[in-house]
């Protein structure tokens, strides 16, 4: 675990921001299909309930390796109950169900000999609203090293480090790490969820909405932040916000009253959509 | 229209007048059980009160020693007994909060609360007094612990169901297991609060008397064994208080008004230490 996301922090971006840097290129063929070896989460004809309500139709999607995909649509489309199926988030919700499969590396995640505890290391998440828990900033990043065991101080500290490092946020907390994160303001605090999750160096990262309660400022640092991670991490944000979902996203999936109605290369949802409703959403005609 | 208008702002000022009157018809008998216990009390209360033993009846003097030793070790068995079982049951209240089990449990709750401390003193009394055929503290210890298990069973509940949602999500996606989740995150966040019920609860039962005229009943002598009968203040204060002695008497409002300050600092702690942990959550 430990050497693994040594070589992840010391390994260099290998281009600048496309964000940043203003330009948007894409291989045309690039969005069609995924090679097999690409594929880290694969989705089929998956439905959810909750009790007789059924609020996912049938979602079948490819999510491929460190990139970054965004699911948009309107509210109440499904687009959340979608990704916290991902990690089994809506287990405890009494009455919901799933059905069909989700594979995570060929794995189904609601295979009967999946550790949903196991699943959920390996599957980060951060949520909409941020949720440090009420202890200290050090305690709050290393609370999944010491669930998952460690208890040595000095890879505690060197880890607690690297995944503040890696969340941009060191260097506005390295001399308060046992202040209490309550005391850090909204933004930072969400970056230090995202540090909480990287902690335990997971494959997946599950984003709902994860700039939503942000300012500007906040969500321009969680923007670059997201395309900084997918170098080493598969990605799956939920954003409300069509630019964002354009800034951060590779492939977009764009859902509706709980189907996907389009997934593709971010650019064809974006310029070229072949769906009329995609287009009416993207360019604002509804939603 | 500026009749309609000054018919509302009249009934307003009346009601507002009636929550006013409520409020004090509340506070005067408070303040004046407070008036009566200090000034009767206060001047009774000297050194030997702490220090001494009760003296035989006719001799004038000594003090209450054995009784503030009896109820610290009442209150603490009690505590002993009721804080594990009211909190465990209360977290399995809150997370299970729906199933048939739960609802049972909730209700046994709210009827264990209601029921008159007398009668948990009976049932002290035959499980615990008679088949050893000898009053003891424990017995009196399990009686007051049995009056506090439901007020511990249900603040628990209700201040873990107001630790946010969010805390738990964060914490199961982290890998936690449900049952670390709840010790590790929701259980911490809600503690202020479950300490100050713990304390309010030991508050309550440390002025019940009926529960252990029949349990721990009394002891005229030094005694901290649990297998013996054992002193409180309570009991001690009812039996000064209807005997026909002035100097027990003027014992009994000593033993009152300690009573009441013990409460008092017990509220009072409680207070602070909700204060200082969620200072110490927040900054």
């Amino acid at each position: 675990m430990t050497s693994s996301l040594t070589t992840d922090v010391t390994r260099e971006s290998p281009s600048p921001p496309r964000f940043l840097a203003g330009e948007k290129v894409a291989k045309p063929d690039e969005g069609a299909t995924l090679a097999q070896s690409e594929i880290k989460i694969s989705v089929r004809d998956f439905d959810f309930f909750y009790g007789t309500a059924k609020v996912l139709h049938g979602i079948s999607l490819e999510i491929p390796a460190r990139k970054v995909t965004a699911l948009i649509g309107p509210s109440g489309c499904g687009k959340s109950t979608f990704i916290r199926s991902i990690n089994r988030m809506n287990d405890i919700i009494t009455d919901a169900r799933g059905k069909g499969t989700i594979l995570i590396d060929g794995q189904d995640v609601y295979g009967s000999n999946t550790d949903v505890v196991e699943l959920r290391r390996r599957v980060g998440m951060v949520f909409q609203k941020s949720n440090p828990f009420p202890k200290s900033i050090y305690d709050n990043v290393a609370y999944g090293l010491r669930i998952g065991g460690m208890r040595n101080k000095r890879q505690l500290d060197d880890i607690i480090e690297r995944s503040l490092t890696r969340a941009a946020l060191w260097h506005e907390v390295k001399d308060r790490l046992h202040a209490s994160a309550l005391a850090l303001s909204g933004g930072q605090q969400q970056r230090l969820c995202i540090a909480r999750a990287l902690a335990v160096d997971p494959e997946i990262l599950l984003m709902d909405e994860p700039a939503s309660a942000l300012d500007p400022i906040a969500t321009s640092k969680i923007e670059e932040l997201i395309y900084e991670l997918k170098d080493n991490y598969t990605i799956v944000i939920v954003t409300h916000n069509m630019q964002q979902a354009a800034r951060v996203s590779d492939r977009t999936a764009f859902f509706m009253l709980g189907r996907v109605v389009e997934y593709a290369e971010t650019n064809t949802i974006f310029m070229n959509p072949k769906e009329k409703m995609t287009e009416d959403y993207v360019t604002g005609r509804f939603g | 229209m500026t009749a309609n208008l000054r018919r509302r702002k009249v009934y307003s000022g009346l009601f507002e007048a009636l929550c006013a009157l409520a409020v004090i018809v509340a506070l005067i008998p408070l303040a004046m059980i407070l008036f009566y216990v200090v000034k009767e009390g206060f001047g009774a209360l000297n050194v030997d009160f702490f220090t001494h033993m009760p003296k035989p009846v006719g001799e004038s003097g000594g003090g209450m020693a054995n009784a503030i030793a009896g109820t610290f070790i009442l209150i603490c068995i009690a505590a002993a007994f009721a804080v594990p079982v009211g909190c465990l049951c209360g977290i399995h209240l809150s997370e299970y909060p729906g199933t048939k089990f739960s609802s049972i449990v909730r209700f046994s709750a709210d009827v264990l609360n209601g029921v008159p401390s007398i009668v948990v003193g009976i049932f002290a009394y035959g499980i615990l007094v008679l088949p050893v055929k000898r009053f003891s503290a424990i017995a009196g210890g399990v009686a007051l612990g049995l009056l506090m298990i439901p007020i511990v069973v249900r603040t628990t509940e209700e201040l873990l169901r107001l630790v946010p949602g969010g805390l738990r999500e964060g914490a199961l996606a982290l890998g936690a297991t449900r049952g670390r989740a709840v010790f590790s995150v929701i259980v911490p966040a809600a503690l202020p609060g479950i300490l100050t019920g713990i304390l309010v609860a030991l508050a309550r039962v440390a002025g019940e008397t009926a529960p252990l005229l029949f349990t721990a009943f009394n002891n005229r002598f030094w005694s901290t064994s649990l297998t013996q009968p054992i002193a409180s203040l309570t009991v001690q204060v009812f039996t000064y208080a209807i005997s026909p002695y002035d100097d027990w008497h003027r014992q009994a409002w000593a033993g009152a008004f300690l009573l009441v300050m013990m409460i008092l600092a017990l509220s009072i702690l409680a207070r602070l230490a909700v204060r200082r942990l969620e200072r110490m959550n927040r900054s």
